[in-house]
């Protein structure tokens, strides 16, 4: 989805905010926003889904808002979409309909089974024949997607060289709308600070993204 | 050593908000938690356990001492290089946004960012929750442009014929820069090292200094 979040590439936000002693959470509420996120991902998940419902925000309010913020319209948008909060009922507070989960809500043991063992986002039955290999010369197609997708506008249609294969991970553009996991071949693809950038960067500096494999085609293709 | 900008005015800082601002998100905050709570989307145990969790158990405290290991034990640092996932559950660290781990090697030739730019993934399990800098929009949307001048602001300069790798993470793939290890460290322990080894050079944002 093209909207501000794709920001690689843009430089006039000002200096990078640095704090000594920084804690943790800045107030309570970030706190409780994030554990929040964490827990109901069970219902609302997956990941893919939360950060699509971020990218989907308002180009103003997003600007304008703090990370913890986001992440708060990401629960509001994603309950909404799946049937589980109203409008009235996030003005309130209080429940008015009550969608049936499918099952109890995780309990202290089960989140914290979720962060020791984490999501692996890797198969084994996915596409596993990989069409390309590392030091092969790819493009990045220029699809232009509507719905959830993550190679960064600054990579589409440049040409760079895949320096490792990863696997076969999950598809976020299908997982993040309830499409199936589509697994493909994962490549870390490396571009030149000059292909990205023009031809005025004198240093040889470079981006490494990872790219799945239908983001990407050969570049004697086009 | 590190410049902090933090008396800089800047809209778009986490802390920024004034205190009607936060009353108003702690109202909202708290409507949501009872709605939650109410509707059976969350346990009140689950969210304390989470809060115990990634502000005791998790921090760049995991990450150094995956570092201080690398720098004094040969066959682990091949391990981490390797399949940085396995090596790295040895210390035993591992799980949610660290599943799949790739160590990246800082050198006097080459030096690596992170950074994800469309959101702020970041590995959790090595370096805990990410600090309000590497969430932000400068950062996120500058580092991959003009690494040099990002890397300016942390007061860390490099020879132009150093190659600058900035490190998009776009995926399910989580980056952990190990730091070059400083001269004067030889005769300290892996305990000593670890404490040398700060958040930020784990990042790639700056470098290592001997105490």
């Amino acid at each position: 989805m093209n909207n501000i979040h794709d920001m690689g590439g843009m430089t006039q936000f000002g200096p990078i905010p640095q704090e000594t002693d920084e804690p943790v959470f800045h107030a309570d509420w970030e706190r409780k926003v994030f554990t929040m996120n964490i827990a109901t991902l069970a219902f609302l998940g997956p990941v893919d889904r939360a950060r699509h419902a971020v990218e989907r925000m308002d180009t103003k309010e997003y600007i304008n808002s703090g990370y913890y913020q986001r992440w708060l319209r990401g629960i509001e948008i994603m309950g909404k979409d799946l049937g589980y909060l109203s409008d009235e009922e996030i003005a309130t507070g209080k429940a008015i309909n009550h969608k049936e989960t499918p099952h109890p809500p995780p309990d202290a043991a089960m989140v914290e089974g979720l962060i020791r063992a984490g999501v692996p986002a890797t198969r084994e039955d996915g596409r596993l024949n990989p069409a390309y290999k590392v030091g092969d010369r790819v493009r990045v197609r220029n699809l232009e997607s509507k719905g959830h997708n993550r190679a960064t506008n600054y990579v589409k249609g440049k040409v760079g060289v895949i320096t490792h294969y990863n696997g076969s991970h999950v598809l976020p553009d299908s997982h993040a709308h309830d499409l199936g996991e589509n697994a493909q071949p994962l490549y870390t693809v490396r571009f030149e600070a000059k292909t990205l950038w023009g031809e005025n960067v004198e240093r040889k500096d470079c981006v490494y993204i990872d790219l799945w494999e239908d983001y990407l085609e050969s570049e004697s293709k086009g | 050593m590190t410049t902090h900008n933090h008396d800089t005015p800047n809209p778009y800082h986490e802390s920024a908000r004034d205190d009607a601002e936060n009353k108003a998100l702690t109202e909202r905050v708290n409507k949501m938690e009872a709605l939650l709570l109410e509707k059976g989307l969350v346990s009140q145990d689950a969210l304390d356990k989470l809060t115990d969790i990634y502000e005791n158990d998790l921090g760049p405290m995991n990450g150094a001492n995956v570092v201080a290991r690398a720098w004094i034990d040969p066959d682990f640092k091949k391990r981490l290089f390797e399949n940085a996932t396995s090596a790295i559950a040895e210390l035993g660290y591992g799980g949610l946004q660290g599943e799949h781990m790739v160590a990246v090697e800082n050198t006097p030739e080459i030096h690596n960012i992170v950074v994800c730019t469309l959101c702020s993934c970041y590995p959790w399990p090595v370096l805990g929750l990410p600090p309000a800098w590497y969430k932000s929009f400068a950062y996120r949307s500058k580092v991959v442009i003009e690494p040099r001048k990002v890397l300016a602001e942390f007061g860390t300069t490099l020879a132009d014929d150093v190659e600058v790798r900035v490190w998009d993470s776009s995926a399910e793939i989580r980056y952990l820069v190990i730091p070059e290890r400083p001269e004067g460290t030889e005769n300290l322990s892996e305990s000593e090292l670890a404490a040398i080894v700060e958040r930020d050079s784990m990042i790639g944002v700056t470098k290592v200094s001997a105490p």
